[in-house]
């Protein structure tokens, strides 16, 4: 009974931080809410007894991305303020869509027959993790790290400021 | 194993529609990525839980989430510094206003 209570507890609180996150008037408190958002998702993976997963979650997504969204509001933030439109114009066909996408996945969830098995997680989860990424899944592995090199060097090539242009501003 | 698998999917499908929203409705070029990080999360949470009910023994599923959470950091620096170079250009980040290609 107790996993129930947490999970449903869990739940009311990511999934009203989600909807503060899209439909907040103030981004900067969407991205604190996103914040919320995931650190529910981090207690959902440890219901799910993923903890190397939850761990992660909160290092990646609380400690990088969501700092880094935060650090980009407040560099353009001048002239995000309250009292700006933040939706646009076709809002309502976007929920309307929406809402027909969650009937259609919840549909799919429960008229699907899921072969479940019961079974336990090995005694070692995260020892096991690391010989699945450096034997079977080696390749992706490399690749994800090149495509992180990639993305780090190329996201400072774009955000920096260029020399010739601060010199042609002169 | 008292909480049905049903249950997470609903939850990773609501998260997936509220993102979905954020991304069609909002104009603030930041906005819309923070509705992709919540569907990428809807997505990390399927996988685990897919993995947790279907296949506990190996951990395929685990192994998938942490690529995603790599591709999900690499889009959301390369995202973040488009914006700002966006805006330190044109001076706005509502992407309505970023239509260079219409003019």
């Amino acid at each position: 009974m107790v996993p129930v209570i947490v999970f449903a507890a869990v739940s009311i609180v990511t999934l009203g931080a989600a909807v503060a996150v899209v439909t907040n008037k103030n981004i900067l408190h969407s991205a604190f809410y996103l914040v919320l958002a995931f650190v529910g998702i981090a207690s959902i993976y440890v219901l799910l007894e993923a903890p190397f997963i939850a761990v992660v979650q909160v290092l990646v997504y609380i400690g990088a991305i969501a700092i880094l969204i935060v650090f980009a509001i407040m560099l353009t933030r001048r002239i995000m303020s309250k009292d700006i439109e933040q939706r646009n114009a076709q809002w309502i066909w976007s929920a309307l869509g929406a809402l027909i996408l969650f009937g259609v996945l919840g549909w799919i969830v429960y008229s699907a027959n899921w072969p479940v098995v019961q079974g336990a997680v090995p005694d070692d989860p995260i020892a096991l993790l690391g010989q699945e990424l450096l034997t079977t899944y080696v390749v992706p592995f490399e690749i994800a790290s090149v495509l992180l090199l990639a993305a780090l060097v190329g996201s400072i090539v774009i955000g920096r400021e260029r020399e010739q242009d601060s010199r042609s501003a002169e | 194993m008292s909480i049905p698998l049903n249950w997470y999917l609903v939850l990773a499908a609501a998260l997936f529609s509220i993102g979905i929203y954020g991304v069609l409705s909002r104009r603030n070029a930041i906005g819309i990525l923070m509705g992709i990080e919540l569907m990428l999360n809807a997505v990390n949470i399927n996988l685990v839980a897919f993995w947790r009910f279907m296949d506990p023994g190996r951990l395929t599923g685990q192994v998938f989430a942490l690529f995603v959470f790599t591709v999900a950091a690499a889009e959301v620096a390369v995202g973040l510094a488009l914006v700002i170079a966006i805006y330190r250009n044109r001076d706005t980040v509502v992407v309505e206003e970023i239509d260079l290609l219409k003019e």
